[in-house]
C-alpha cells in the first residue's frame, strides 16, 4: 500500500461528515459508510482522521473497517467488476467464470489492476437468477457467462 | 441500596438490586469461574464483553443458559451455578476455548499463573475432543513487550485497558472470525503503534499472548562473567510485593530477605533505587523552586505547572500525544536512570574500573522501564546506563532459579554509598508519593523552616484524579495527582488550555502507581492487593529514621565530593535529559 498524502479540501471533507453526526463515537460505523461513498474506500489516512474526529483510536476504527466486508481499504477500479456467487450463478460455473477474470487480470478478490482499470469483487445474488451465472461491470449486467467469453468482455474496457 | 431476594445453588440471598448474577454471587461467597471478566474495582475498570461463555449459569424458567457476568438478578431468580447442564456447557465451552489454543503449556511465560490453564485444571479437562486447524500469527516482539497473540482467547481485557484507562489505543479487535486477532492499527508492530509500554495489557491478559521481554539470562550472563562488576538497584515498589511470589500474604514487606537474595544470586554491589529517588527529589524539587520563583518575578518563559517525569509509561505518554508541550514536564531523569549515571560515572572512578566492566541491573514493577534503559541519550557510546531492566517477577524468577528459600532467609542491609534512603525515597512507589516526597522537600528549602509534620495524607488516596493545595507558609502550592493515562489526559488537557492553576502535577500510569506496575506480582484483577501494597509502602516510609531527601546523609555527601549543587553543572549533564516529539502518524510500507 503506497503511503497517501491527504488533500486539505479531502480532510475538510471527512471533517465534515464527522460533524455531520455529531462526532460520537458511537456513529463510527455510519461515518465510515458516508466517508466510504465519498472516497470509494477507507484508506489509513483516512481513518486516521477520522479517529481523531471521533475521539477513538485507529487501532479501533481499523477494527471495524476489517470486521465488516462492506469496508475496503482498496480504491476500486474505473470499472468494478462484480462476480455473482450465489446458489443459482456458483452451480452453472460462475467460480470458473471468476477464476478466468483473476487469470486474465492477474489479480485476486478484492483487489485492482496496477493501471486502476479493473476491480474485482464478489456479490450474493442479484435476482437475476435466470441470467445465471452473472457478472456486473459497473451498472452493466452480463448473464449467461463462460469462461471463453470473458476475454472479449473485458476488451470491450480495455481500449 | 435496594434489596431482592433470590435463589443461588438453593441459598435464599438478599442481593443488592441492579448487581450482576456473577457479583451477587461473589458477595455471598459463591465463586463462578470467568475469563474473559476483568475488574479493578478500585480505579472503576471493567471489562466484559460477555463473550467466553465460561461463567454461564442456569436460571430456572430461561431456555438457554445465561453468562453471569451480563445478567442481572431480578426479584425471585432461582439460579443454579453448578448444575450438570451448566457444568457441561462450561467444559464444551473450554474444550472449544482450547481447540484453537497452543499447548506448549511447559515453555510459555505465563506457565503456572494463567487463568486459562487453572481453569483447564478446574473443570478437568483431560483431552481435547475438538481437531482442526489453529490460527497463526506472527510474534510481534518491541523492547519491552512480546505478542504471540496465537496464544490469544479473544477476551478483549488488553483492548478495554488499553483503550479506556489508559487512553493509548495501541490495541484493538481486528479482522473477523478464524481471523480475528487483538492488533495494532493496521496489523503493525507494537513499535510502530502509539504504544508507551506501560504494560496493563500484560497484566490484564489472562494467558500469556502478551509478556514482557525476559532478560534473565543476559544477567545470568554478566554475573557470570569475573571480568564484570554487577551492580544492582531495587526500585520501591518491589519490596512490597515481591514475598507474594513466594506464598506471602500481600502487604508483606521484604526489603532485608530482598537484599539477602540478591546478595546470594552473586550481585557484586546491591544498591537501592530509593537513593536515587531521594536524588531524584533534590533534583526536581529544586526545579520546582526555580520555576516558581521565576514565576512570581514575572517571567513570562517559565512553565507551570512543572509535570514529573519518573514514569516512564508517562514520558512515552506525553511524547506522543502532547508534543507541543515538552517543555512542561520535569527534565529530571527517572530513578532509575539517575541511579544508572551514577553508578556509571561516579561509582566506576570511586572503584577504580572501567565504564565498560560494569553492569548496571535495575529490578523494577514495571515493563516501561525496559524501553527506558534503551533510550539513545541514556548511552555513551553505545554503552547503556542501565544494562538490564527486571520485573519483579523476573527477580523472583531468578530467586527460584538459584535454589533460595526466600522465606528464611535473614534480612541484610544495601550496600553503601547508593543503598542508604529515606521515607521520602520509598513512597515514590504509591501514586502521589513522588509529590509528597518532593513537598516535604521544598517546603523546607522556600520557608527555610523545619516541617513539623511529614505526613501530607491529602495527597494520598486512589482517586484517579485528586487535587490538593498545601500551604508554603502564606504561599498556597496547588498541586494535581493523576495515576492511570485517562486521568492524567485530563489534567494534561486542562493544562494545554492554559487554565490548570496548579504548580506542580504528578502522574504514574498504572493504577495505584508503581505497586500496581505491569512488572508486579500478577493480581488477577483482585484490587485488595494493590491496596495492601500502598499501605506497606506508607508502614515502611513511617518506620524509616529519615523521612526527607535532602537529609539524607549519602545524598549530601554526593553533592559535597561530586555533583556541586542540585541543577547545577554535572547535574545537568548527567542527572537531566530531553524530550522527543513521537506523535505518531501513519505510515503505510509497501
Amino acid at each position: 500500500m503506497a503511503k497517501v498524502k491527504l488533500a486539505e479540501s479531502k480532510i475538510n471533507k471527512i471533517k465534515e461528515i464527522c460533524t455531520s453526526f455529531g462526532n460520537k463515537p458511537g456513529e463510527a460505523i455510519n461515518v465510515l459508510h458516508k466517508v466510504q461513498g465519498e472516497f470509494g474506500y477507507l484508506p489509513a489516512e483516512v481513518q486516521e482522521v477520522i479517529a481523531q474526529e471521533l475521539n477513538v483510536s485507529v487501532a479501533q476504527i481499523y477494527g471495524i473497517v476489517t470486521f465488516y466486508s462492506f469496508f475496503t481499504m482498496t480504491p476500486k477500479g474505473e470499472f468494478p467488476i462484480s462476480v455473482c456467487m450465489g446458489t443459482a450463478c456458483y452451480v452453472r460455473g460462475a467460480e470458473k467464470v471468476l477464476d478466468e477474470f483473476k487469470r486474465e487480470l492477474k489479480i485476486g478478490v478484492g483487489e485492482t489492476t496496477p493501471d486502476g482499470k479493473f476491480s474485482l469483487n464478489c456479490l450474493r445474488c442479484v435476482g437475476a437468477c435466470g441470467l445465471a451465472p452473472v457478472v456486473l461491470i459497473g451498472e452493466k449486467v452480463y448473464g449467461r457467462l463462460t469462461p471463453d467469453g470473458v476475454k472479449d468482455i473485458l476488451n470491450e474496457y480495455r481500449s | 441500596m435496594e434489596k431482592i431476594n433470590i435463589i443461588i445453588d438453593n441459598k435464599p440471598l438478599q442481593v443488592e438490586k441492579g448487581q450482576t448474577v456473577l457479583k451477587a454471587a461473589h458477595a455471598h461467597g459463591i465463586e463462578i469461574p470467568t475469563l474473559c471478566y476483568y475488574e479493578l474495582d478500585g480505579v472503576k475498570l471493567e471489562n466484559r464483553p460477555g463473550g467466553c461463555r465460561i461463567c454461564v449459569v442456569e436460571i430456572e424458567g430461561r431456555k438457554n443458559l445465561a453468562p453471569a457476568c451480563a445478567t442481572e438478578v431480578a426479584e425471585g431468580m432461582v439460579i443454579h451455578t453448578c448444575s450438570l447442564r451448566v457444568v457441561n456447557a462450561r467444559r464444551t465451552v473450554l474444550e472449544l476455548i482450547l481447540s484453537d489454543h497452543p499447548a506448549d503449556c511447559l515453555i510459555c511465560p505465563k506457565n503456572g499463573k494463567c487463568e486459562l490453564q487453572s481453569l483447564a485444571q478446574r473443570l478437568g479437562v483431560r483431552e481435547i475432543p475438538y481437531q482442526g486447524e489453529q490460527s497463526t500469527y506472527r510474534k510481534d516482539l518491541s523492547p519491552a513487550i512480546i505478542r504471540d497473540v496465537d496464544k490469544c482467547v479473544m477476551c478483549r481485557r488488553c483492548e478495554t485497558v488499553c483503550n479506556i484507562w489508559q487512553t493509548v489505543g495501541a490495541l484493538s479487535a481486528v479482522n473477523r472470525g478464524f481471523q480475528a486477532v487483538v492488533a495494532p492499527a493496521f496489523e503493525q508492530d507494537l513499535v510502530k503503534s502509539p504504544c508507551t509500554y506501560c504494560g496493563q495489557c500484560i497484566m490484564a491478559c489472562p494467558v500469556g499472548a502478551l509478556s514482557e521481554v525476559d532478560q534473565t539470562r543476559q544477567v545470568i550472563t554478566a554475573i557470570s562473567d569475573p571480568k564484570k562488576t554487577v551492580v544492582v538497584q531495587t526500585a520501591p515498589a518491589v519490596r512490597v510485593a515481591l514475598g507474594e511470589e513466594f506464598g506471602m500474604e500481600p502487604g508483606n514487606i521484604v526489603t532485608g530477605q530482598m537484599a539477602a537474595a540478591l546478595r546470594r544470586i552473586g550481585f557484586d554491589y546491591v544498591f537501592d533505587t530509593d537513593f536515587a529517588a531521594d536524588l531524584t527529589i533534590m533534583e526536581e524539587g529544586t526545579e520546582l523552586l526555580t520555576r516558581i520563583s521565576k514565576f512570581t518575578q514575572g517571567d513570562k518563559n517559565v512553565k507551570l505547572p512543572i509535570l514529573t517525569s519518573c514514569c516512564p509509561g508517562w514520558v512515552n505518554f506525553f511524547e506522543t500525544n502532547y508534543s507541543d508541550m515538552l517543555d512542561v514536564p520535569s527534565t529530571a531523569k527517572s530513578p532509575q536512570q539517575m541511579f544508572g549515571a551514577v553508578a556509571k560515572n561516579y561509582l566506576t572512578t570511586k572503584l577504580g574500573i572501567k565504564r565498560e566492566d560494569m553492569v548496571v541491573v535495575s529490578i523494577m514493577p514495571c515493563v516501561a522501564k525496559k524501553f527506558e534503559s534503551q533510550r539513545d541519550e541514556f548511552k555513551e557510546n553505545g554503552n547503556p546506563d542501565v544494562d538490564y531492566s527486571l520485573t519483579t517477577r523476573e527477580l523472583a524468577e531468578l530467586i527460584r532459579q538459584f535454589n533460595i528459600d526466600f522465606k528464611t532467609l535473614p534480612s541484610e542491609d544495601f550496600d553503601n554509598p547508593l543503598g542508604e534512603s529515606t521515607g521520602a525515597g520509598v513512597i515514590f512507589g504509591a501514586t502521589g508519593g513522588v509529590i509528597e516526597a518532593a513537598t516535604r522537600t521544598a517546603y523546607e528549602l522556600f520557608t527555610g523552616k523545619k516541617l513539623e509534620k511529614v505526613d501530607f495524607t491529602e495527597l494520598r488516596g486512589l482517586e484517579g484524579v485528586r487535587e490538593a493545595t498545601v500551604d508554603f507558609n502564606g504561599t498556597p502550592i496547588k498541586i494535581g495527582i493523576a495515576h492511570g493515562l485517562s486521568n492524567a489526559r485530563q489534567l494534561l488537557d486542562q493544562v494545554r488550555k492554559g487554565n490548570s492553576g496548579f504548580h506542580a502535577i504528578e502522574v504514574m500510569a498504572c493504577p495505584g502507581g508503581c505497586i500496581g506496575g505491569a512488572g508486579q506480582p500478577f493480581h488477577h484483577g483482585n484490587f485488595d492487593i494493590i491496596r495492601k501494597r500502598q499501605e506497606a509502602i506508607y508502614r515502611e516510609d513511617a518506620g524509616k529514621p529519615i523521612r526527607k531527601s535532602h537529609e539524607n546523609p549519602y545524598i549530601q555527601a554526593l553533592y559535597k565530593e561530586w555533583l556541586g549543587e542540585p541543577c547545577g553543572e554535572i547535574s545537568h549533564h548527567l542527572l537531566h535529559t530531553h524530550y522527543f516529539d513521537k506523535s505518531k502518524h501513519i505510515e503505510i510500507e509497501g
